[in-house]
């Protein structure tokens, strides 16, 4: 079964229909505790921030406008139920940091000043083929861990766009933030997580 | 040379796969890919970090969590 189309999906919310909101947890719910996760501290928070999620949008369902799609409806649920939790237990949000700031990819791999051609890479980037994802289990857990340490802001954006799918629009109404600003904070989030699967390709040896 | 240097390029990617370059830039920056095979990989590296991204496998609910909520979809009446 997959979900279906907002309007018929609302419909059966409405009539109470058991299997499409036991499909809607199972679909959605994963994404949503990611999403939390870049917001509180714990996993164990981010899990009572997904399950109150799910309690407002039973509540809500009836008065629901359809104003927007009902995954960003709910998601925005859980950016506000999230938000207050993270002010609750002192996580401070920083409205830039340093790290949104300076190139993307290591000033050494271009050729500098003096050298033939300055500004170009000095060795090109590898060609990376399909096989190299083919450990897809050890992939994920790289791809976890770079997630993990990226600034709140840059994670938040990168796992609503990358991980969810989310649109730019979307996200920026989520997030409250700028087209601009969204635009950088995935780009420097997407070229670190880059750099982490570049640097755990030339580990695993090509 | 007008050419855009590769350490520019870098930073123009993810503007461009959003189509959000105005119109010269963008025309710069796909001449660029067009001659040089470093950017044409790094390109290709960013896709498919994004298209791994993707893959990543949804955690799963709790169980009784998701119990736990079906009794309280199942009560709305």
């Amino acid at each position: 079964m997959v979900v279906p189309p907002d309007a018929e999906l609302v419909a059966r919310l409405r009539a109470r229909d058991e299997a499409t909101f036991a499909l809607l947890l199972d679909e959605w719910s994963g994404g949503m505790t990611r999403l939390a996760r870049t917001f509180v501290s714990t996993d164990a928070s981010a899990a009572e921030v997904v399950q109150e999620t799910w309690l407002a949008v039973i509540q809500g369902i009836d008065r629901f406008e359809q104003r927007s799609s009902v995954k960003t409806w709910v998601y925005r649920i859980l950016t506000n139920i999230a938000k207050r939790r993270s002010v609750r237990e002192h996580r401070i949000t920083p409205m830039t940091s340093l790290t949104d700031a300076g190139p993307t990819v290591a000033p050494d791999r271009f050729q500098q000043q003096g050298e033939p051609y300055p500004g170009h890479w000095r060795e090109f980037p590898e060609a990376w083929q399909p096989e190299k994802f083919a450990m897809a289990a050890e992939i994920h857990t790289e791809l976890a861990a770079a997630l993990a340490e990226l600034p709140e802001r840059q994670r938040a954006v990168i796992t609503l766009r990358d991980v969810e799918g989310c649109t730019a629009t979307e996200v920026c109404e989520l997030l409250e933030i700028s087209a601009a600003n969204q635009r950088v904070l995935l780009h420097r989030a997407r070229a670190f997580v880059r750099g982490k699967l570049e640097e755990y390709f030339r580990r695993a040896g090509s | 040379m007008t050419d855009l240097h590769c350490a520019e390029f870098v930073e123009m990617v993810t503007a461009f796969l959003d189509g959000a370059l105005d119109p010269a830039a963008e025309r710069r920056f796909v001449d660029h890919l067009a001659l040089c095979d470093g950017c044409d990989a790094y390109l290709h590296q960013i896709r498919a970090t994004v298209q791994t991204l993707g893959d990543l496998p949804p955690g799963d609910l709790p169980p009784e969590t998701r119990a736990t909520l079906l009794e309280a979809f199942r009560k709305l009446g």
